[in-house]
Parts: structure tokens; sequence; C-alpha cells
């Protein structure tokens, strides 16, 4: 800017400059960073929705990050320890299914035009942008061990149907979340592949390289920046989903108690704000190791280039 | 060019802040002398449909018109809510939160010391001064009814009604098995057979007694609350004011949960664990895939009442009828008794932040009057709280407040109750999905009451 401003062949002065990002950072401070302070200060407190400590709060101090990491019943159902287990697995899961299917669909149709192409992009695309709460219902009437569709075509094959969301509801939500996410993968792939240049791959043709030397040596290399980025943020996504609730609310028996949902039950169903808002920052935390992670990763790649 | 830019980002900023007090202005300009909102969980034609014709069609008519005989425009709305009673609670207390809300809202009296103790609402003659005394209702329903919406010595609105639990059975597949009726069980052991005739005749699950979290106070007062008190212990000890944590009375009752969802199989287990596994319930009571399943009398009076969504073909008054909750042994239940049943009570608050208080409190009275009270009886007959109205058109009903109404007990009214009914519903849930034992599920049952209320208030045996 103050380069800028010296050689003199600035559009704004730095003053407007000044003025035009203020709104901007009016409301980054209100509706970001205040909230942020504001849960921070909340997590030292034993803050509720309900009952007196809803109107005289008290200073706890660590209280409500020692009972987080008190060992001796972390991994009980409905506990802290056992929901950052279970998103783990999740995280995994839907990681490695949304990654794998969306190169897969953008291998598949690299350089290829046609109906079928189009049909399955549309329908993947669909599935990411379709609004959440309809998507919810359609997924649990899918599922819904006595009326399912699912076991209805199951059972048109004669395979006995299964209470999914009750007997497999981790899989259930995985399952559903990589169908939900698979198109960011694919588009993101779909563009890198499509930005190789064809002589790359001709003079492998020539050279005598095999499908799997060419995605190998010549196409997984080429794209592994976007591999990175999908890893990142279909991470950091995949953490923060909430979306499952609408399928299974967390349970059965706690047994897809995500932290998202996680954070929400004992804020919001159990109204103890204070603890809420401990789990809250840990995953704040955790986010902002994603995110640092990424944005790091970036700045070496933008270094290299 | 430079200012403009400036009284442009300027006037972006103060834009929302603008358009705050036009709505505000907006809003103090309301034709009508006032406005009244009640919210109630019901729908018309779906959960709770009685209570929400009641008031369109009997409460909101006959209040206005008597607010125009004395020529005040008045006009009354209902919020009809579909979800949970959980979900409902959760919606009061975040709306009360930041002092919002409708004026009149409907309420399960166990709530009331939570909201007391955050702030929310406060007593019915601090909200609409001392002239609520001079209703006449209050000389009909007695000192201990009054409670029901009360807490610590203040009376926060009026109690509507109370009720009591039982086990309902379906006499046609009872016929089936080859079961004797009327059918009335003396021990858990009469029961438990039962169920096993019941279960080589080819009922899939013919015994449910609720547990887990996802029923929420269901499971607690339908359920452990039934085979606590039938084992001879409450969860709270009045006289000490303490909390039974560790005793042989919880453990009988969680030995009784595992024997009928995993040892033998039953009862339905996928249904105490599932979101939606109430209504589930009901639909395998409807479709005689439950032969028997402890509830309180709002299902008869509402869940399979005649024409309802989930009355059995056959209707409700030909293949339902109801036992008496038995103890463990004859005798060895809560008090010495041979039979157990909890009641709740729920009733109607003002919500202290309404702009009408007075006028808000004459809708309230109004509701309880001799004349709407009748009216609701005539829809859907009850026991309420007031001595001047029986229990009538409906001899079942009758029947059930006769028999139980001596052996039942209530909730302690305590502002911890809430949270550790939740840690209850944990413990039934934790021994239903095989994660613990009965005796570790306890403990951890016991832990949790030590986290709520300090384990000097804790009774370990």
């Amino acid at each position: 800017m103050d380069d800028l401003t010296k050689r003199g062949n600035h559009i704004l002065s730095v003053r407007a400059g000044v003025a035009l990002l203020v709104p901007a950072f009016v409301f980054i401070g209100l509706f970001l960073f205040f909230p942020f302070i504001w849960v921070f200060l909340i997590s030292f407190t034993n803050r509720t929705l309900l009952g007196a400590a809803a109107q005289d709060p008290e200073f706890v101090g660590l209280g409500n990050y020692l009972r987080l990491f008190d060992f001796s019943r972390w991994m009980r159902s409905g506990e802290f320890g056992h929901s950052l287990y279970l998103t783990v697995i999740f995280v995994i899961g839907s990681l490695i299914g949304q990654v794998t299917l969306g190169l897969a669909i953008a291998f598949a149709f690299n350089r290829r035009r046609g109906k079928l192409r189009e049909i399955i992009y549309t329908l993947v695309t669909l599935a990411w942008i379709l609004p959440e709460t309809a998507i919810g219902f359609t997924w649990t009437a899918f599922l819904d061990g006595r009326r399912g569709t699912l076991n209805a075509i199951l059972g048109a094959f004669g395979i006995e149907g299964v209470e999914w969301l009750l007997e497999f509801p981790l899989l259930s939500i995985t399952v559903f979340n990589i169908w939900r996410g698979t198109a960011f993968s694919m588009l993101l792939f779909s563009a890198a592949l499509g930005n190789i240049r064809p002589s790359y791959l001709e003079t492998a043709d020539v050279a005598g390289a095999g499908p799997w030397q060419r995605f190998r040596d010549i196409m997984f290399p080429l794209i592994s920046p976007q591999f990175v980025t999908a890893l990142v943020l279909v991470t950091l996504w995949t953490f923060n989903v909430f979306t499952p609730f609408l399928l299974t609310g967390g349970g059965p028996a706690f047994g897809s108690d995500i932290i998202a949902i996680h954070t929400y039950r004992v804020a919001f169903q159990f109204f103890e704000f204070g603890r809420g808002s401990a789990i809250a920052v840990i995953v704040m935390t955790i986010n902002l190791i994603l995110a640092a992670s990424y944005l790091f990763g970036l700045k070496r790649k933008e270094v290299a280039t | 060019m430079r200012k403009c830019v400036a009284v442009l980002s300027v006037l972006l900023l103060l834009a929302p802040v603008t358009a705050l007090f036009a709505a505000g202005a907006g809003e103090a300009a309301e034709p009508e002398d006032a406005r009244l909102n009640i919210i109630i969980r019901g729908v018309e034609d779906g959960v709770n449909h009685n209570m929400v014709v009641w008031i369109l069609e009997d409460v909101i008519p006959a209040f206005e018109e008597r607010m125009a005989e004395q020529g005040r425009d008045v006009r009354v709305g209902l919020i009809q809510f579909g979800g949970s009673d959980e979900a409902l609670e959760q919606q009061y207390a975040l709306d009360m939160s930041v002092g919002e809300g409708s004026d009149i809202m409907a309420f399960d009296g166990f709530w009331i010391p939570d909201f007391v103790e955050a702030g929310y609402i406060e007593p019915l003659d601090q909200i609409a001064g001392n002239a609520v005394w001079d209703w006449g209702g209050w000389d009909v329903i007695p000192e201990g009814l009054r409670e029901i919406m009360g807490f610590d010595g203040e009376i926060y609105g009026l109690g509507s009604g109370t009720d009591v639990r039982k086990i309902y059975y379906r006499t046609d597949l009872f016929e089936e098995a080859g079961i004797s009726l009327p059918w009335q069980p003396e021990s858990w052991e009469d029961v438990l057979q039962t169920a096993r005739e019941l279960q080589r005749a080819g009922v899939p699950s013919p015994l449910q007694i609720n547990a887990g979290t996802a029923m929420g106070e269901a499971t607690t007062m339908q359920g452990y609350f039934m085979v606590l008190l039938g084992a001879g212990e409450h969860m709270y000890d009045f006289e000490n004011n303490m909390w039974y944590g560790e005793t042989q009375a919880i453990h009988d009752a969680l030995e009784v949960y595992r024997q009928i969802y995993v040892e033998e199989e039953l009862g339905n287990r996928s249904i105490q664990l599932a979101a939606a596994g109430r209504d589930q319930s009901f639909e395998a009571f409807r479709e005689g895939e439950i032969a028997m399943l402890v509830e309180g009398d709002w299902f008869w009076r509402s869940v399979v009442a005649p024409g309802s969504e989930w009355e059995p073909a056959a209707g409700r008054d030909n293949v339902v009828d109801w036992a008496k909750m038995p103890a463990q042994q004859p005798g060895a239940g809560f008090n010495g008794q041979d039979f157990v049943s909890i009641s709740g009570g729920t009733g109607f608050i003002i919500n202290p932040n309404t702009s009408h208080p007075e006028l808000a409190w004459e809708l309230l009275a109004f509701m309880h009057d001799y004349d709407m009270q009748m009216a609701f009886q005539d829809i859907q007959p009850r026991i309420t709280v007031r001595e001047d109205i029986p229990v009538q058109g409906d001899p079942v009903m009758s029947s059930m407040a006769e028999e139980l109404l001596q052996y039942s007990t209530v909730r302690p009214q305590l502002p911890e109750y809430a949270q550790i009914s939740v840690a209850a519903q944990r413990m039934t849930e934790r021994v239903v999905n095989e994660e613990m034992t009965p005796q570790e599920a306890m403990e951890a049952y016991a832990e949790d009451l030590d986290e709520i209320v300090g384990s000097d208030r804790v009774i370990r045996e």
C-alpha cells in the first residue's frame, strides 16, 4: 500500500481504503471476534440456561476443562473422549470415502463429454447443494428400518433389512456424509486433471506407459496440491458437520455423538453453557490448527512455484 | 469522491441499526386493545389434538366475547408446537432467557424450579398483583394440588390436571395366548411370566418399560420410577433431603431392565434407543407388536383415544385394558405397598415478559373456571385439580383415578431434579444397551449425583 501511494498510481487514498475496510472489520469484530471472546470467558464459569447458575454463574477456573479430560470417565457414552473417538472415525471414514470417490469420478470422466458425465456430475453436485433439512428427512426415510426405501430395495432381492440408524449409526452417518460431500473433491480434481497439458500424457503414451503408470507418475504429482487442499478442507468441514443430527440425533445411546452434536447437546439439550463453551473452545483450537496447517501448506507451495 | 465513500460506508454500517428502530416503531402501533398468545404442545389433528380444539373452539371465542361485552377489543392467538416436550422446554428456556415468549405457556410442573432459579418466571401475585387471590377457583383446588405449579412456597401458575401410571395391555393378544382376563399381576415375576407366555404365542415384544435418554422424562416417569418404586424405593429421600445413589433397590430395578431387554428379549430395545422411540412404541402397541406397555393416563386419553392416529384397528374400548403396576413382591413396594404409581402435573403459567399481565391473568383464570374446565371434560375426560369437577364420561378413566391415586407419589419439586432425571435415563440406557452391567451403571449414576448435588447428599448403602 505504502509503495503504491508513494508512486502515486493508486486508485484510492489510504483514508478511503481504511473507510472501506471499516465495515468489514466492525462486522468481523461484532460477529466473530466478540462471540469468540464471550464463549472463551463463559467456558471458565458454570453458567447454564436453566437453574440458579443461569442467573448467577460462578467462576470455576479450569473446572470445565479438567472435567472434559477426567480420564476415569473419559470413554463412557456421552462423554467428551467418547465423542472425540467417534469423530475421528467419522472424519477418517468420510475423508477416505469422499476423496477416493471424488478422484475416481473425476478420473473416469477426464477429457470425456457426453450424457453420462453430465448426469453423474449433476447428481453428485445436487447432493452437495440441496438444503440440509430436506436431505435429512430424505435420508431418514431412506434408512428407516421398518419402512425405509433401502430395506425395501434389499427386500426385493430377498435380503433381510436392518435398522441401519440403530444398528450402524456411525457407518450410516459416514456413508451419508460421503454422499453429501463427494462433489467438492470431484469438482476440484476434475478441474485439476483438465489443466494437465495433453502433451504430457501423449508423451507418456509414446513412451509406453500404462494407465496406472500414467496416473502415478504424471497425473497424481500434478494434482497433488489439490489433493492436499481436499484433505485439509474435507477434514475441517467434516469435523464441524452437524447435519447427521437430523438422521440420528446423536444416538442411539450416544452411538453417533460426533463432536458438533456433542457440543450442541451439552449446551442446548442439557443446558450446560459453561461446559459446552469449554468444548467449543477446544473444537475451535483444533480447527485453528487444521486451518493453519492448510494456510502454511499453501504458502509453501507459493514459495516453491 | 473520498467523502462520498466515507459517507457511504457509514450509512452502510448504520443501515441495520436504523432498520431495528423502524421495526420497533411499527410494533407499537397495534390496532386492537391487546393481543395475547397461548402456546401449547399440540397440533390440530396431531399430538394433543383435543387441547387445540378446546382452546380454539371454547376458550378463545368465549374469552373474546366476554372482553367485547366489557368493551375491550382483545384478540387471543394459539401457537401450536409440534415437537417433543423436551424441545418445547428448550424453546421456552431460550425465549425467556432473552425476555421473549408467549403470554400464557402450557407448562410441565417439574420444569418450574429450574425456571424459577434461572429467574425466568415469577409468582402469579407478583406478575398480576394480589387480585389473583380473589379468584373463586382457589376454594376448590386443594393445597397439595396447587403445588403442581409451585416451588418454595410460591405459586407460579394454575394446574390443569394430574395423572397416574399403570400397565396397558392388549386383551385380544392375551386371549390368543390363552391368558385369562381381566389380568392383574401381583408381582414382577407375574408380569415376566405373562410376557414369556405371550412371547411363546408369537408376540414379538410383549413387554415394554421405557428406558434410555431418547424418551426423556417419559423414561423416568413411565419406566425407571415405576420399577424403582416397585423395588421399594423413591429416587429421593424426602426426610433427609438426600438422593439414593447406590442401593439394592436401584440394583434390582436395573436387573429387571437387563432381564427384559438383554437376557430374555421380552421387550424391543431398539425402540428405547431410537430418536422417535416413543411414537414407535405407540405404533407397535397399535399394531399388536407390543402387548403390555407402561404409560400414563395421557396414553389412554389422547394416544389411543377413539379416532386418534394410534388407536388400534379394533378400537380402544374393545382391545385395550389396564392393570395396576405390581411391586416386586406383594408389600415390597414403596411405603410397603402392593402396587405403585407416580403422578405428574401440567398446567399453564403467565410469562413475566407479557405486556398485559392483568389481562393474561384474566385469561388464565378464565381457562380454569368451572365452565371451561367442564368444556374440556366433554372433549377429553381427565383428572383435574378442581374438586368440583369429577372425572366423568369415561368409566375407565374414572376407575384408574379411583384405584391408583391412593398408591401414587410425586417427583421432588427441586431444581436439581431435571439433571438427575437425565442421569437416571442414561443409567437405564447403559444397561439396556449392554454398555455396562447394572452394578457399573449404578456406580456411574452415583458419580453423576456426586457431581450434581455433592457427595454428602448421596446415599450409598
